[in-house]
């Protein structure tokens, strides 16, 4: 059974941003083309557009985050919409009818979007389908399966140094199994048409059956870098060292931690990414995280101006067909 | 109770017990069969049942029913889940001993049994715990329990970590000839919520390998080879497991096993986006496991099918998916959905009677699930043609929670009648 791809509406546009799985090239094209004009909006001294006056955004935060909620609120009120920030203690709703109780207090209040954190995968996409019609529900990450909108402002930044995504070979390195951000990343490069994505951990950190991805699957991490485009490093948590998954971060360092010297197996321009926040020295060296080929800083400015796109197209005027169906 | 003398003429009797497959009449007394074909001499029916176009098979034998939901008062649910249970034909059900309080005493046994016959419409059969409070410890008083009625024992489950209680288990109930019912699966590799695979990557959701079943499964069988233990194994859901029941049993251990209605019909991917209603353990497998379940029906590998019916509050799925409770209201559904086996698997009628009647009752050794002359007159009567959807909302049971709400199954219930008397008429 295949369901209906919720995140659209009956025209095929954009209602709520749950995962980037279901959206076609095209859509991915238009919120990375609707982002352009707000990153140079940023850089102007008014900084505001009227686009979303009027609207109440609520950032609903089930799981403590400072980045990416920092960036949704700058983005929701570089749109002129009201703001307002929730973070919730998981343990007081830890069962589903208190935050379904919870969503409708929400809702009495008129609020128009939902930018939705969650500990547990499949969080955004059971509020959204629980909210009432006129509610947008932005997915801000949910447990280990989906976090759109970073993969997008992500590929915002590769698009900006990299014309075009065809010919791209992209290395994903670190903890795939428990990282949201890569899985989005994975979909949003294959759906974009990059040539070539490679993951690479060792077996306790990559989740079986990810080749049904369109991935390919290394265990040594310099092979992999040979004429990488792009090298996107993840967070390792330090947790990972419980549960037998890896034996210390400094053996991980060794193994799958950026240096210069493994650096210099990709392509001389390629470029490094990461998600942040990072741990120097664990994931990556410190000259190389601050160093020519890093564009970890403008992810993040990036990161502003994809939020404003996915908020306006979602909630913003709608011409009957958008533009946006492919 | 009434009990009428009945006469159920006109229908096609399928009675696998006593490889009956014909047309022809039934005559009820005393809530007994007295006989097939012409009704005795002196025989008067106080009512006839005209079963013209529709099947008359014994009522069915359900290996696995869970009849309240744990942690919650059982006040109503015996009475709502029987009725459930003869709304699908179903006339015996057999509920396993992870109640609360757990069925670990007599007393226990008692209490459900005479709730059962004060209010229930069907049936119930109990297992007792194979361990007391299901802990894997020490052993539950098993003999005793057999004795107040319970006819296997099982952990439920609560897998039995330790390697020395399991056989000690498996030797002290087979020095009692009581049968262990066992839901194979390896404690420390359970720890997610769906199928380890596609699924589980592409959603982000912990995975269940199927190593964890059959590590399990292998340590069982060895320790039924040492013991032997006569043992039933629950709920399989993978290719490699059926293989390893199927190698047991080509080598002459007395192992027998059961799939669910739902493992049979659905797969990983039924989960689409997050569906908690087909959050299930085992989990839902790929669809090359789906269809060795299948086939290992088809050839009597495993010889039951049964609904594992959990049924929950609605608030129960209401929540992000690893943080629902997993389980199907299966009672009402088990039926039609064996009988997509006739498409399916090219099944015919009488193979699938017999896993839901003579085949889960051998299993649990009592006299149910058969047509014979002087058994309890318990009959369902269904039409095979009947094309009906599923609307969760007019179920009998409390639990609403189905996947199959919606679809169009084939295959109605119309009479279910249970020593005698009509508990169910379809409207």
């Amino acid at each position: 059974m295949i369901s209906k791809n919720i995140q659209l509406d009956e025209q095929g546009r954009l209602r709520h941003f749950l995962s980037i799985e279901g959206f076609k090239r095209q859509h991915l094209v238009n919120i990375l083309d609707a982002a352009e004009p707000f990153a140079n909006v940023q850089e102007q001294a008014m900084k505001k557009v009227p686009l979303l006056r009027g609207k109440t955004i609520v950032n609903l935060f089930f799981e403590a985050s400072t980045r990416t909620r920092t960036t949704f609120e700058l983005a929701a009120k570089r749109l002129s919409a009201d703001v307002l920030n929730i973070n919730i203690n998981t343990s007081a709703t830890s069962k589903g009818e208190s935050l379904l109780d919870m969503l409708q207090n929400l809702e009495a209040m008129h609020c128009d979007m939902f930018i939705v954190r969650h500990k547990q995968s499949g969080a955004a996409h059971f509020i959204a389908q629980h909210v009432s019609p006129h509610i947008s529900v932005i997915n801000a990450g949910d447990g280990c399966h989906a976090h759109p909108s970073q993969a997008m402002l992500d590929m915002f930044t590769i698009r900006r140094h990299k014309q075009e995504f065809a010919d791209l070979k992209v290395v994903i390195v670190g903890d795939i199994l428990h990282s949201r951000v890569a899985r989005s990343q994975i979909h949003a490069l294959t759906t974009l048409g990059v040539s070539e994505v490679r993951v690479v951990g060792p077996k306790t950190l990559i989740p079986s059956n990810i080749e049904n991805l369109g991935v390919h699957v290394y265990h040594d991490f310099q092979s992999a870098l040979i004429g990488a485009d792009v090298i996107i490093m993840l967070r390792l948590q330090k947790e990972r060292m419980q549960g037998a998954l890896l034996p210390s971060e400094a053996e991980y360092y060794q193994q799958y931690g950026l240096t210069e010297e493994k650096l210099s197996y990709a392509k001389s321009d390629a470029i490094v990414m990461h998600p942040g926040p990072i741990n120097r020295g664990v994931e990556i060296a410190s000259s190389i995280a601050d160093g020519p080929q890093s564009v970890i800083l403008e992810q993040v400015t990036n990161g502003i101006a994809i939020r404003m796109a996915v908020m306006s197209q979602a909630l913003g005027p709608k011409s009957p067909n958008g533009g946006k169906q492919p | 109770m009434s009990n009428l003398n009945i006469s159920i003429v006109n229908g096609h009797i399928i009675d696998p017990a006593n490889q009956i497959d014909q047309i022809t009449d039934i005559h009820i007394q005393a809530g007994k069969i007295i006989a097939l074909g012409d009704k005795p001499e002196g025989f008067q029916a106080q009512k006839v049942i005209d079963a013209n176009n529709y099947i008359v098979c014994p009522g069915l034998v359900d290996l696995r029913v869970h009849l309240r939901e744990s942690g919650h008062e059982n006040e109503d649910t015996i009475a709502s889940e029987t009725k459930a249970a003869v709304a699908g034909g179903i006339t015996s059900i057999c509920c396993p001993p992870d109640t609360i309080p757990v069925i670990d005493n007599a007393a226990m046994v008692k209490l459900i049994r005479l709730k059962a016959q004060t209010e229930g419409v069907a049936k119930v059969f109990t297992l007792s715990a194979l361990t007391q409070q299901l802990k894997g410890e020490k052993l539950s008083e098993m003999r005793a329990l057999k004795n107040a009625g319970c006819v296997g024992t099982s952990n439920a489950l609560f897998p039995v970590k330790s390697t020395l209680v399991m056989r000690r288990a498996l030797e002290y109930a087979s020095s009692h000839d009581i049968t262990v019912f066992i839901q194979a699966f390896d404690p420390w590799l359970s720890d997610g919520c769906v199928h380890e695979g596609q699924i589980s990557t592409r959603l982000g959701l912990a995975g269940i390998p199927v190593s964890a079943e059959t590590i399990a499964i292998s340590r069982d069988l060895q320790l039924i080879e040492l013991t032997g233990a006569r043992a039933h194994f629950c709920q399989l859901s993978s290719s490699k497991a059926v293989q390893l029941i199927q190698q047991a049993q080509a080598s002459g251990l007395p192992v027998t096993a059961d799939v669910t209605a739902h493992h049979l019909h659905l797969t990983e991917m039924d989960i689409a986006y997050f569906d908690s209603n087909c959050h299930v353990i085992p989990p839902l497998r790929t669809q090359r496991d789906q269809a060795d379940l299948q086939d290992a029906l088809k050839s009597g590998v495993i010889n039951s099918i049964v609904s594992d019916h959990q049924p929950l509050d609605s608030d129960a799925k209401l929540a992000p998916f690893a943080e629902t409770e997993p389980g199907i209201s299966g009672l009402e559904t088990l039926l039609p959905l064996a009988l997509k086996m006739l498409d399916d698997k090219k099944m015919n009628l009488s193979e699938i009677i017999s896993r839901l009647t003579i085949e889960p009752a051998k299993i649990l050794n009592i006299n149910e699930g058969t047509l014979g002359l002087g058994c309890d007159a318990d009959i369902c009567i269904f039409d095979p043609d009947c094309y009906w959807q599923v609307d969760k909302n007019k179920f009998f049971s409390q639990g609403k929670n189905t996947p199959f709400h919606g679809w169009e199954l084939k295959g109605k219930v119309i009479y279910t009648i249970k020593s005698g008397d009509v508990v169910f008429l379809s409207n």
